[in-house]
This record gives C-alpha cells, structure tokens and sequence, in this order.
C-alpha cells in the first residue's frame, strides 16, 4: 500500500475509539461480535481502513489480523484502500436497467473522467457500481456519501456534480 | 394515496416520511395496543393468535409467522439467552417496501419485535440494516433511544415485568446477509456464509441460542394482529392468507411506487389503478412478480392473484411482491444478462455450482446478447439452469433464485433467443430499448 496519500493510516487509534470498541465488545456473547460494527466506525473516522487501524481494532477484539481482514474484504462497504472525498455509489440492479443506468452511468464517467471503481485525480469522488439501493420506484438511482438520488437522468449529472463539489469546497 | 385508514392499512396508516411518530404521538394514534395486550396474555396464547391470524412471512419464503415461532424451545430467556432478529437487509433488485417501514415508522416495528419477545420470551432483539439505509439507520437509532426513554424498552417495560431491549446493526453490505443464516453468521462478526440446516436458527441461531428472523414487514404486521384480533385481520385480506400487503412495482410504469393493499389484489389492479399502467408507447411484456428472485411471468397473466397460491401455480413466487415489468421496447436478454450479472457477483462462494456456474451463465448470455452466439450456447443455458437449479444442491436458496428467471426466460422469450443467434445482432439497440436506438 503507498504511504504518502494518507498520513492517518499509520497513526495510533484515537483512545474514545477503542473504548468505544471495548464496551461495543463488552456487550456482546464474544467481543468478534463487534467486528463489523467497529470496522464501520474506523471506516467513518478516516474513510477507509488502513492496515495499521485494522490491526489496532483486531487487537482490542482479541481477533488476528488476517481473521479481522476476512471480514473487512468480504462485505461492499468497507474499503480497504483509500477513497476520494465522496463515494458515489450508481446502482446498477435491475430496475435501473430498465430505466437506462448505462446512459446515466456513461455521462458521470465522462463528467467525472473516471472508470467505474475509480477515483478522480483530485480526490474528490470514488465512483463504484452498488447493488440495488431500494429506491427502484426512483430508478435510476445514485447515493453520494449518505445522500440518496433519483430518477438520475444524464442530464441530471452536470448540476448535481457540481452542486457537490461546490459545497465540499463550502466547508473546507 | 389516499387518507391513510389504520382499519385497512394498518402498515403504512402511521408512516410519516418527514417526520416519524415519537412515542407519545404513536400511542396517542393507537399505538403500543398491541403490546399491551399481548402482555395480559400468555406466550403460548400469543403464538396461537398470530398463527391463526394466517400471517405468512413477507421476506420472500411464505412461512407461517405464528409456526415459526411455535419451533423455539420453551424456557423462558433467564435460563438461556433468545434472540428476536429483523432482517432489514433489503438488497433484492426491484425490492423497496421495508425502507419505508423504518424511515417511516420505525416503532411499529420495534413494537412487533416485543410482541415476539413475550411470545418466545427472549429478551435481546436485533434489527439487522442493510448499511446503505443511512436515514432508515438514523430514525431506527433515534427510536430505540426514545422508546427506552418513555419505557417502551429495557427492564420492567411499562411495569410489567417484561424486559426487552433492542440493538441496532449495520450491515458491511452484501446480498447474501439477508438469507436468514448468513445474517446471523454475519451478526457473529464472520464472514456472512450460509449455514447448513438443522439446527434451524429457532433452535440453534445465534451464538448457538434459539433465534426468531423475520422480515421487517412481518413483524410490522404483528402489533395491529394483537390489537385488532384474528378475524380482522383475516377480514383485511382477499384470499385465504390474512392481511394487506406492500405491493409495487418497478420499471416503465407511470407511476412507480408503493402500495398497501389487501392480500390477493391482482397485478392488473395495482399497475392499472394505482402505478398509472404502462407508460406512453410501452406494453407490458412479461414480469418478475415478487424481485429479482423470481420467475418471469407473460403478460397473459397481467391479471393474477399476488397471494401466495396463484403465482406459485404459474410457475413463479408471490416472493417479496414488488414486482418488476419487462416492457416491450427493452431486449429480454439484455435484462437476463443484468440479473445473472448481480447472481453472480452476489455468490457466496460456498458451493461450487453457484460460485462457478453463474458467471458462467453471464458470459454466455453476454456472448449471445452481442451477437456472437450459437444455438449451443443456448443449450449450454438450458443445462446450466437444469443443474444449477434445483433446491439443495447448494447451501442456500441464493442458487435456485439466480436461476428462476433465467429458465423461466428461456423458455418465454425462445424467440428473442432465435433472432439474436439468427441476425447475429441484438435488435433492441445495445440491449436497450429502441428509444434509445433513435
Ligand atoms: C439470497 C437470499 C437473500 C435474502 N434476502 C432477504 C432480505 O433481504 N430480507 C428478508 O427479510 N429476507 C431475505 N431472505 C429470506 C430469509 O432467508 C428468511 O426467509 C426471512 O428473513 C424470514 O422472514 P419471514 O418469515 O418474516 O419472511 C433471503 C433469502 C435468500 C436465500
Ligand atoms: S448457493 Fe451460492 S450464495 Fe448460497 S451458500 Fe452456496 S455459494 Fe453461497
Ligand atoms: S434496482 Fe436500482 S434502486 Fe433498486
């Protein structure tokens, strides 16, 4: 894994975190029971998990590393490699299909610059395909960071892009 | 729709999008009914009440919610732990009725889950998200909180020597948590395989304890079942089965959505009379009557029942009830090729038909869709569905549902096949429908 992206990755987990995970622990049968849960909380803190967080929270749940990474690599949304600022998720199940996803999807490649499953040079968007969101009767349909979106036409793309964009830049 | 009437929609009657009720408003609409009475009444007589109320399951297998219940072993939780778990998972393409459910309501549900709590008297309950569902997520967190708060939840629950207490879990996301043993391996902080059956989860679920899974919607049936009683709830339905039922529909339809009806309303109904019928210069084709999961039916059957029995006789399941529509400007294989794709991505990996026969299936299906096929790759098609298909010959029902629609399609749409193999060429443009073509 390169090292220069992200300084966080090597750093220490933060203190309320591992407590959190311990009484997390604490409240389950077997303190693995939090696995999942925890590696979420990780996930939300830095945005992604890096190898040094992974083994921290292993520790804390008595686990080994290469059991806590089966699972940090078995499930969609935990990521195990940096992602950009904001994750656009494009369903691509079949009710969005249906609606026309490929032509929604082929505008936000070219607006983005990117392939699907790819990250824009600046490090502002991850664009990944994700199963069916439960909003088909809004199809197609998009989520950006916890923001849920649709009928998502290709015409649609430019403003909700920029809109995004510009309010990233609102906050920093 | 129409003036929400808790007499007839008992699910969605109290759903608020904006804003969910809060304890106090929930009761004050006639609320928490449901668990008060059950609590006047014994576990055994709880469970006989939902079992002739004709509750079938609404996560997609159609069991009877009440039997179900009746398989936990006896002992009251002080003794050994139980679980209540809902299987919010929700991640079947063409599926969206719980969302609603929490984002809109979120106490029926934990409600529905004490109700169970008394009737197999476990005191731990589970709510299983799907980890996408961030304001479903939110709301369901704030509720648990609130309900705690106004002693709706935790020990001595409204005086009654009842404790019950629920814990909120985002899932890491795939499809297979929503089979119901994977979801509980996936609670156990593994990864998310199916397990092998018996034990069955009501015996032996999670952490090795007896555990009750069932469907969001299911338990949201619950509390108006023990308020109102069996023979309203028998009365709601249109066939034999008691109830309403969420229903909608997906694809070119005017107005897609979701709708509460009575069990047994036919599609023709709800596409017509409540999705607006098809959109301008779309017929209907055929359809998945219940997701991704089912078999396809013709349009000649636009007017069945979707209760249990009827689509079950055509061929196909009632499944989760949302049903999506193939119109007739959008190439059948194309759509195939999209669900196998999702079938295939989604295995587990456990058994080696499903892990290595779907993506299979794909690429066949993908060689035909570019024109590129022969009449062997068919036959190949109809082999893999007949091997592949057949319940236990994997772990889990993932398998046989890939393969619903795919033999169902090769059958229905054997002369789109034909042509594809004939021309050379798809002639819906690229897969899609011929609007695009333009
Ligand atoms: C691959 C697969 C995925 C499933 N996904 C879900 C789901 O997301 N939600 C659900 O309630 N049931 C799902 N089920 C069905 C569950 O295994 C189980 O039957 C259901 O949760 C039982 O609840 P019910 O009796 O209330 O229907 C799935 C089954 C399979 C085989
Ligand atoms: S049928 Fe497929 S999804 Fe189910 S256990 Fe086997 S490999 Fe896993
Ligand atoms: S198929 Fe895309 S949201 Fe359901």
């Amino acid at each position: 894994m390169s090292t220069a992206d992200n300084t966080a990755q090597n750093a220490e987990l933060p203190s309320d975190l591992v407590q959190t995970f311990r009484d997390m622990a604490a409240h389950e049968h077997h303190a693995r029971g939090a696995s999942i849960e925890a590696l979420r909380l990780v996930q939300e803190r830095f945005g992604w998990i890096s190898d040094a967080h992974l083994a921290q929270t292993a520790q804390v749940l008595g686990m080994t590393p290469a059991d806590l990474d089966g699972i940090a690599t078995y499930f969609n949304l935990l990521f195990r490699k940096p992602v950009g600022k904001n994750v656009i998720m494009l369903c691509d199940s079949v009710s969005c299909w249906l609606m026309g996803q490929e032509q929604t999807r082929d505008r936000l490649c070219k607006k983005l610059q990117i392939k699907m499953g790819e990250t824009t040079s600046d490090g502002e968007f991850t664009l990944l395909p994700i199963v069916c969101l439960g909003h088909c009767d809004h199809a197609p349909a998009m989520l950006i960071g916890k923001e849920l979106y649709g009928p998502v036409r290709p015409e649609d793309i430019d403003a909700i892009i920029d809109d995004v964009r510009s309010k990233n830049h609102d906050h920093a | 729709m129409t003036t929400p009437n808790p007499e007839k929609q008992p699910l969605t009657a109290l759903v608020n999008r904006e804003a969910p009720l809060d304890p106090a408003q929930y009761e004050a609409r006639g609320g928490w009914r449901g668990i008060r009475r059950a609590l006047t009444m014994s576990p055994d007589e709880v469970i006989e009440e939902v079992k002739n109320s004709k509750l079938r399951g609404r996560g997609g297998a159609g069991f009877n919610t009440g039997l179900k219940w009746s398989f936990v072993p006896k002992e009251p939780a002080k003794d050994r732990l139980k679980y209540v778990v809902a299987n919010g998972d929700e991640m079947e393409p063409g599926t969206f009725k719980d969302r609603i459910l929490v984002e809109g309501n979120p106490l029926q549900l934990i409600e529905g889950m004490m109700i169970t709590g008394h009737a197999i008297q476990a005191d731990h309950g589970i709510i299983f998200l799907r980890g996408e569902y961030h304001l479903g997520l939110e709301r369901l967190q704030k509720a648990v909180i609130q309900a705690r708060e106004a002693g709706w939840l935790g020990k001595n629950i409204q005086g009654s020597g009842f404790d019950f207490d629920i814990h909120v879990h985002p899932s890491g996301g795939r499809y297979i948590c929503g089979e119901e043993t994977a979801l509980i391996t996936a609670l156990e902080g593994r990864r998310a395989n199916p397990r092998s059956k018996p034990p069955f989860p009501q015996v032996g679920g999670l952490w090795g304890a007896p555990t009750v899974v069932n469907n969001i919607e299911t338990f949201s049936n619950v509390p108006p079942i023990l308020a109102n009683g069996n023979d309203w709830y028998l009365g709601l339905s249109n066939c034999e089965d008691g109830g309403t039922k969420l229903y909608g529909v997906s694809g070119r339809a005017k107005n897609p959505g979701v709708f509460e009806l009575p069990l047994g309303t036919s599609l023709g109904v709800i596409l017509n009379e409540y999705a607006g019928g098809m959109q301008d210069g779309y017929k209907l084709r055929a359809f998945l009557p219940g997701g991704a999961s089912t078999a396809f039916l013709g349009a000649e059957h636009e007017n069945i029942l979707m209760d249990y029995p009827s689509p079950e006789k055509a061929g196909s399941r009632l499944g989760t009830g949302l049903a999506i529509l193939l119109d007739d400007r959008t190439c059948p294989i194309g759509m195939l090729k999209n669900l196998e794709h999702f079938f295939a991505q989604e295995s587990c990996g456990w058994c080696t038909p499903c892990r290595d026969g779907l993506p299979w299936v794909e690429r066949l299906l993908n060689v035909i869709e570019d024109g590129k096929g022969t009449q062997e790759d068919i036959d190949r098609l109809h082999d893999a569905a007949r091997m592949i298909g057949p319940m236990g010959r994997t772990f889990c029902a993932h398998a046989p549902g890939a393969i619903a629609p795919l033999s169902s399609g090769l059958t229905l749409f054997a002369e789109d096949f034909q042509r594809h193999i004939r021309q050379q060429r798809c002639t819906f443009s690229q897969g899609r429908s011929a609007e695009q073509a333009a």
